[in-house]
């Protein structure tokens, strides 16, 4: 996997500049299509009462999602020491199948087209299909590491607040 | 053989019957070029390929965009046997061309954000859902001869 180059860099927070403003928007169709396109997912939303891609439990993990990446977006220069412990919840708590990042960093990319069709050049693309690819990268980091158990508030998980 | 529903099937006939095919050819081989820089490994021959302005400008990679959606067009026109539809641009893929079949899902995928674009909010979950599905027979399809 390549690294990030400054430009990859610039190029992310220039559109995520242009788009975070419809994050809300952007995180509930993007997991409401996940949810749809790639069933198998709603295995990780078993506790959900209501597991229909536009309800209210499914938007506001699009929000909460979209957030994190917007948090990543701030951290981009250190991702894996940025995203320490929203990996720790991924893993230890959520164990989540590292393949789904990728199924879910497709759906995010497919909205990005829907919505900024213009804005959503072949540049753009590449740069932040590299990022989510480094997000995910991230956040699978603590997969295969020892559970630091007992005495690590793993709930303590917010994006920063700016 | 592949169960198609109603939906799928019109879906699919719907979407290839809106599109143009020298735009979305095109637009979704070049991106492919430019999002997997690898995928260039089998284009040598195609001249200027340095940066994203030159790819999208190749009239190479035009043509060969508008060449391979023509071929998916088969697909569309031949959805209950996909399959056998493609068993020469199979073999062709894999002993002429000798193209790693891992690629022709990168492809698909730059096809779907490129139709996605075009379609806008009409491209909803279920209707993204149906493409992706006959994406995957035809790159199946086209695996299928390898050995």
């Amino acid at each position: 996997m390549t690294t990030l180059t400054a430009k990859d860099k610039q190029t992310v927070k220039a559109f995520w500049a242009k788009v975070s403003g419809k994050s809300e928007d952007i995180g509930a169709s993007a997991v409401a299509r996940m949810l749809v396109v790639y069933p198998q997912t709603k295995t990780y939303f078993s506790h959900w009462q209501d597991q229909s891609p536009n309800s209210p439990a499914a938007r506001k993990h699009g929000k909460t999602v979209m957030m994190g990446v917007g948090d990543a977006v701030t951290k981009i220069d250190d991702l894996k020491e940025g995203l320490k412990e929203l990996s720790q919840l991924h893993a230890f708590t959520l164990r989540v199948d590292p393949a789904n990042f990728k199924i879910l960093s497709h759906n995010i990319l497919v909205v990005m087209a829907v919505m900024f069709p213009t804005d959503f050049t072949p540049e753009v693309h590449v740069s932040l299909d590299k990022f989510l690819a480094a997000v995910s990268l991230a956040l699978a980091e603590k997969q295969g590491q020892e559970d630091p158990g007992v005495g690590v508030n793993l709930f303590r998980v917010t994006p920063a607040r700016n | 053989m592949v169960e198609w529903t109603d939906f799928e099937r019109d879906t699919i006939k719907d979407i290839f019957s809106r599109i143009k095919y020298d735009v979305v050819g095109p637009a979704a081989f070049a991106r492919c070029l430019v999002v997997y820089p690898w995928t260039q490994r089998y284009f040598g021959g195609f001249g200027n390929l340095d940066n994203a302005a030159a790819i999208k400008g190749n009239p190479m990679v035009s043509k060969h965009g508008t060449t391979i959606i023509q071929g998916l067009d088969r697909a569309v026109k031949n959805m209950d046997d996909i399959e056998n539809t493609y068993t020469e641009l199979s073999v062709l893929h894999s002993e002429k061309l000798h193209v790693d079949p891992d690629n022709f899902k990168l492809l698909a995928d730059c096809l779907t954000i490129v139709v996605a674009a075009q379609l806008g909010k009409e491209f909803t979950g279920e209707v993204q859902a149906a493409f992706q599905k006959f994406l995957a027979v035809v790159v199946s399809s086209l695996g299928r001869q390898y050995h």
